[in-house]
């Protein structure tokens, strides 16, 4: 195997923090919000989850590609963060059935990363000092360059970036002895989300962010569900919209991750953005219709209004964070209707919380009168 | 429906309080296979038990250990671990549970066989923690075997095998290669791979009679494929975490105990790992409902990522001592907490203070631990690695990078490495390296890295360990380091070159070694060049929350987490890896001497690399550094903190070695100084002071080598003990009686040690052996305590029967015992504590040696007088107390038999025999009130068969 010639890489942080490394993947520069994630597997994963969309991400783990990368352990069609801040950076890899290395793979889908870098420092300094952007940059060392561009790099805040990741056309997954019907609307759903289903019996009719309800509604689904995804959720606006017109019948709904918060925008629930998000394998979530605890998969930045969810009283919470006691899960009263903040179909990450999409089958079977 | 706000402030608590009072077993003394780690988990359990108000009384009979005293427990008793003893406290105090999962296999037994024989429903004792059924289910491999087919779990093709034909019948069922794994036995005793069908009857022999059932599995080998280990946590609400994720560098085919392990798994796709982990949750919850730890092994075909399981244990375990220490998660004393009732999501992580209990750790660090073996101990042992345990210790290195941990356990394991490699001594014969990674031994590791560097390619290296390909490319990656800087000089060498090299973990010394220079220029150097070393927490989270405890690892990076204090400091060296001669003793000398220098005023910090250990427990000591106990590593953490001294008095060897440098380099030792320390260490000096004194000794001789011996065994008259100055443990001891014998012995030992002096004394024969420990203030002396061995000289003091006091020495030979340690003490100018051994003849006492140090009998004084000698010692050293300061009331009352115990069962091969090198891995300690006791008589009339020689 061929080794790349790493060449000096530079980090620069929005508040002006500089760190030096080595390149990785593309030589280049790239901007985005920057983020931690504290799992310890699933790296393809993350790095392709759509959710990742327009961030750098921090591996905390100090190990990254030693497993290399196979094609069917990807969440969508493509790299969708955009960079990579590391410790080590293995191009070497050990699996009998990985395609190629994680090197190339980045190689070819024009990712830039920066790795050798204090990660741990790197995560305290953000943790303390909360999110912000960055750029990573192996081709350009003038930092005045380089700040010029970072400044350029919009804010999370307010981004809409359903569009860029959700799907264009519509389009359906079928499989052996479907028995149910379900609505898919894409924000950046990921590739197991629907494995969900399927597995499940769901015949699923995925629809680009901008659907209309009604054109949905035209299909007859059995259930509607509301997909995770990239950018601030108070800026999808024409979600809400058909979570709201769904709401007003009974067809069961289920929503993950920004799902959970446009779920809670229509109850009128805002939301914000967090200091840093959870993002990781390991996140204690109660469910508190049962008492029994949950080890989640995260990726969020921002949170419904815990407040705001306490005082409705259309909605009742169902699971909350351990460590912080944020809102992990919300039930609108009188409806079929549910959401999680975090992960069930993990991947990557634990499968404690599989349980919800069978929830979600015996809603419709309920309502279809089959249970 | 509780609601939110309900959940938030008054969070339900399950604690059972109906258990005002817990029995928790130990696991007794320590032998291969069943360590350190059980005295770590019985500590942390007592004290997570009495932090709730909870009564806890312990039985353990081994007294090195720091759950055995009176700070860990409310009742103690050193007693055996035997039912009549279990009934016995029972009939005295009214105990609610007993938790026996803490005290490893020994401790599950005893309540087994106590719930066997009803004695736990007749006094209402509830056992906790543990389900019986489960027990029985994990340690009955057909029992497993059967319950995981109905859980749907894959194992192992095998059948049990009761009787050598039914054995026979079911290999030719399976064919070769295969394993033998007898049921009920500790650590795989007894166990083997057969891959040849003309081993296999002795092999399947051997296996039924290990068994105490006759009972062995055969089954299908799974030799080469990848090896894994979750640590599980549940709760009595069936709530599951996976505490940690240990994957094996040595793949299946070696004792999870004898391998090389690593943390996180370096080489698990989430994919392989999540099915891991709900096979384990899978498995936990199909063998029994228990609130606790549990431990599953897997194994990972490398061709297809196939899972198998291997084994679960429904315990506490050497792998989770190793897990807690890992990830900072305190295993065992959260498992005692699930114990008495309470659910993982009502405890707060330990670390943190602030987030929940119930959580995966994260790490953003690898740990690597290595076994540390002690073959030299056991002269004509197989070294070869298999099923069965032969390590008496281990090591953990923490860094950033599998690199940096793995340099930094070798750097810890105190073998006279400096590292992997880059230290002058590689193998480099073809044969010798393909012999040495074909059977693996204690070298496995080096071999490989020695292969690289001799040309072998990294394919064949594979081929013959199945060891991942990752790791073996990341030892490449060191290979080509050390290739770089030979390139180089200390003048010539590039920063980016040289940070990248202290990144990677290698020691100054290895770089000095590179470059021919020396370790402090290398150290300067760096320095210059603004390469730090610099402090990392340990903190279960990867940073994502703020921690609240001092648990630190060094590594070279940009930030420095370890804030200095402007309190006044001391640091205490431990003890590094347990071994023959060096075990737990220290261990429980080091957390005293902590805890005293607390009491103290003083801000304490622990620097020891031994993940069995209560020193490393990040509960101790205001500050934990796990770092190895190495100079480099040792002198950059004295430079940080800038302590007002140092301890190494009660650290055995490891921390007594570091004197000399500390001294040179202008570090205060605390207590005895560094010139009393060589002083004793000297023979020739310590003669002249004994002479001085007027204190007979054994006429002795050093020379440096076998011509010289020859001329003045004539003046010293045979028998002759031998021995390398500068010894531990009795290392290369030997008896010799006539000239051949001494011949061969100094030729032996000069091989051993080029450039070190030989010592010969002249052996008093028939001679009777006794010991003093006392506390010296450099005014006053305090014996603390007088053994009497019960073989006669010439048996290593660790390996003899002793007891306290002394049984038939008369009153002339007692006094000359008190003298003689009074007048050394003095003289030695020791400030601590100091042990000195006696040979008694014809009345009249001889010294053989002294230490100025903790020795291995302070902690059994201690437990048996019932006084905290230690804690009065380090108050002694740390110059905050005289000895007339304090009140000393010893608990007098019959005598302690200090018995040694060894694991001859883990090497059939080795002679048994007695002499003056140490073999016991452990020892016991057995009250009597008179000396018609039948114990006693029994051991005292095998004395006569070490006189009759």
């Amino acid at each position: 195997m061929k080794e790349r010639i790493a060449t000096e890489a530079i980090l620069l942080l929005e508040d002006g923090k500089i760190y030096r490394g080595k390149s990785l993947g593309r030589i280049g520069t790239s901007s985005g919000e920057l983020c931690f994630n504290t799992g310890m597997t699933g790296y393809q994963e993350i790095f392709t989850d759509p959710s990742y969309y327009g961030q750098i991400v921090i591996t905390t783990v100090p190990h990254i590609g030693n497993y290399g990368v196979v094609q069917k352990e990807v969440e969508s069609g493509q790299v969708q963060i955009k960079g990579l801040v590391c410790k080590e950076f293995s191009e070497y890899f050990s699996r009998k059935s990985a395609e190629g290395s994680l090197q190339e793979y980045f190689e070819k889908s024009n990712i830039i990363g920066i790795c050798e870098i204090d990660t741990r420092e790197l995560v305290r300094h953000i943790r303390d000092k909360g999110a912000m952007n960055a750029i990573i940059s192996s081709d350009e060392a003038d930092i005045k360059i380089l700040q010029e561009k970072l400044n350029a790099t919009p804010s999370m805040d307010g981004l809409e970036l359903a569009s860029k990741v959700s799907t264009k056309e519509i389009y359906d997954l079928h499989t052996p002895q479907q028995q149910y019907k379900v609505a898919i609307l894409d924000l950046g759903v990921k590739k197991n989300i629907l494995n969900n289903f399927t597995q499940r019996g769901c015949e699923c009719k995925v629809f680009p962010f901008d659907t209309s309800y009604e054109e949905m509604e035209k299909w007859g689904p059995d259930g509607y569900f509301i997909s995770n995804g990239p950018g601030d959720p108070a800026a999808t606006t024409q979600a809400v919209e058909n979570v709201t017109k769904m709401l007003e019948q009974d067809k069961p709904l289920f929503g993950i991750c920004m799902g959970h918060q446009i779920l809670a925008q229509a109850n009128g629930i805002s939301t914000y953005k967090m200091h840093n998000g959870h993002r990781g394998l390991n996140h204690p979530v109660k469910n508190l219709l049962t008492g029994k605890c949950e080890v989640t998969s995260q990726n969020h930045g921002f949170a419904v209004d815990a407040e705001q969810v306490k005082n409705n009283e259309k909605v009742e919470i169902t699971h909350v964070n351990l460590n912080d006691g944020t809102i992990e899960g919300i039930r609108v009263k009188d409806k079929p209707a549910f959401s999680v903040q975090y992960h069930p179909e993990s991947s990557p990450g634990p499968h404690d919380s599989a349980y919800l999409f069978d929830e979600f089958i015996q809603l419709i079977k309920q309502r279809k009168g089959t249970a | 429906m509780p609601t939110f706000a309900q959940f938030i402030h008054t969070a339900s608590m399950p604690r059972d309080n109906s258990i005002k009072s817990v029995l928790i077993i130990g696991s007794g003394p320590i032998i291969i296979g069943q360590a350190a780690e059980f005295d770590y988990s019985g500590t942390q359990a007592a004290r997570s038990l009495r932090e709730e108000g909870i009564e806890v009384t312990l039985i353990n009979s081994n007294p090195a250990t720091i759950m055995t005293d009176s700070v860990t427990a409310d009742n103690v008793y050193l007693k055996p671990l035997e039912k009549k003893y279990i009934i016995e406290i029972l009939e005295k105090h009214k105990i609610d549970a007993v938790l026996p999962t803490m005290g490893g296999q020994t401790a599950l037994n005893l309540a087994i066989e106590c719930d066997k024989a009803g004695v736990w429903k007749k006094y209402g004792v509830r056992i906790i923690g543990v389900d019986i059924k489960a027990i029985e289910t994990t340690e009955d491999r057909e029992k497993f075997r059967l319950k995981m087919l109905e859980l749907g779990v894959n194992v192992c093709k095998g059948y049990t095998a009761t009787s050598f034909l039914e054995g026979k019948e079911i290999a030719q069922e399976i064919g070769f290669p295969l394993v033998i794994r007898p049921s009920f036995t500790l650590g795989g005793t007894g166990g083997g791979f057969v891959n040849d069908p003309a081993d296999f009857d002795k092999a399947l022999t051997r296996g039924l009679h290990a068994s105490p059932t006759h009972e062995v599995l055969v089954e299908q080998s799974i030799m080469g494929w990848k090896e894994y280990e979750l640590e599980l946590l549940r709760d009595n609400n069936q709530n599951i975490i996976i505490i940690c994720s240990i994957e094996n560098f040595d793949p299946m085919g070696i004792h999870t105990g004898d391998s090389i392990t690593v943390a996180p798994a370096m080489t698990l796709p989430d994919t392989i790992y999540q099915q891991m982990r709900d096979l384990a949750i899978k498995m936990m919850n199909g063998i029994g409902q228990f609130a606790g730890g549990c431990n599953v092994q897997f194994s990972v075909n490398p061709e297809n990522d196939d899972i198998i399981a291997i084994e679960i244990n429904p315990r506490v375990s050497r792998s989770s001592a190793l897990a807690s220490k890992a990830t900072g998660y305190p295993i065992a004393k959260i498992a005692a907490k699930l114990a008495i009732g309470y659910n993982l999501d009502e405890l707060k992580n330990a670390i943190t203070k602030t987030t929940s209990a119930f959580f995966e750790p994260a790490l953003d660090y690898v740990i690597v631990k290595i076994p540390r073996w002690n073959f030299d101990k056991f002269k004509g042992a197989d070294k070869k690695l298999g099923l069965q345990m032969k390590s008496v210790g281990e090591v953990m290195g923490i860094g950033r990078t599998f690199q940096e941990a793995l340099q930094k356990a070798c750097q810890s394991l105190e073998i006279k490495r400096n590292g992997i490699g880059a230290d002058g001594k590689e193998m480099t014969n073809y044969d010798q390296l393909i012999d040495s990674l074909t059977n693996a031994s204690w070298n496995r590791l080096f071999s490989i890295k020695d292969a690289m560097r001799f040309g072998i390619p990294t394919s064949t290296i594979q081929k013959i360990t199945k060891i991942d390909p990752w790791f073996l490319h990341q030892i490449e990656e060191l290979n080509d380091t050390e290739k770089t800087l030979r390139s180089y000089s200390l003048e010539t060498v590039p920063v980016d070159i040289l940070r990248r090299a202290k990144q990677q973990g290698y020691a100054d010394r290895q770089i000095a070694y590179l470059f021919g220079c020396k370790e402090s220029e290398v150290h300067r150097k760096r320095t210059e060049m603004g390469i730090h070393r610099v402090f990392k927490l340990v903190d279960t989270c990867a940073a994502e929350f703020e921690a609240k405890t001092p648990y630190y690892y060094s590594t070279f990076e940009g930030e420095n987490e370890s804030a200095v204090s402007d309190r006044k400091k001391v640091v205490v060296l431990g003890s590094g890896p347990n071994r023959i001669g060096q075990g737990i003793e220290f261990d429980y000398s080091c957390v005293h001497g902590v805890l005293a220098a607390r009491e103290c005023g003083y801000e304490t910090i622990m620097i020891n690399c031994n993940p069995e250990t209560v020193s490393t427990d990040f509960d101790i000591s205001d500050k934990l550094y796990f770092e190895p106990v190495f100079w480099e590593h040792v002198y950059d953490i004295i430079l940080h903190e800038n302590p007002v001294g140092v301890i190494v008095q009660l650290g055995g060897q490891t921390a007594l070695k570091m004197a000399e440098k500390l001294e040179r380099y202008g570090i205060k030792i605390l207590g005895t100084s560094f010139e009393a320390l060589d002083l004793a260490e000297d023979r020739g000096a310590f003669s002249s002071l004994l002479r001085d004194n007027n204190i007979p000794y054994p006429p002795f001789a050093s020379v440096t080598s076998a011509e010289e011996a020859l001329e003045v065994c004539k003046d010293l008259k045979f028998p002759l003990l031998v021995r390398p100055s500068y010894v531990l443990g009795g290392q290369s001891m030997k008896i010799v009686i006539n000239e051949k014998e001494l011949e061969a012995q100094v030729v032996d030992i000069v091989k051993d040690n080029p450039g070190n002096k030989v010592l010969l004394d002249h052996f008093l024969d028939h001679a009777i052996e006794a010991e003093a420990d006392a506390i010296c203030d450099g005014e006053d002396v305090y014996i603390i305590g007088i053994m009497e061995h019960i073989e006669p000289a010439g048996i290593h003091s660790g390996d003899s029967y002793a007891v306290l006091p002394p049984f038939d020495l008369s009153a002339d030979v007692i006094r000359q015992i008190e003298e003689h340690t009074k007048t050394i003490a003095l003289a030695l100018r020791t400030v601590g504590l100091i042990n000195i051994q006696f040979a008694i003849k014809d009345g009249l006492v001889y010294i053989i040696e002294a230490n100025p140090r903790a020795s291995r009998t302070v902690p059994f004084i201690a437990k048996a007088y019932q006084e905290p000698y230690v804690n009065y010692a380090t108050k002694v050293m740390l110059g905050e107390k005289k000895i007339k300061d304090f009140d000393f009331k010893p608990y007098k009352k019959g005598f302690a038999i200090k018995v040694p115990v060894f694991s001859h069962h883990k090497f059939p091969e080795v002679n048994k025999e007695l002499g003056p090198e140490m073999k016991s891995t452990g020892e016991a300690i057995y009250f009597i009130d008179n000396l018609e006791d039948e114990y006693f008589t029994k051991v005292y009339a095998e004395r006569n068969l070490y006189l009759s020689v």
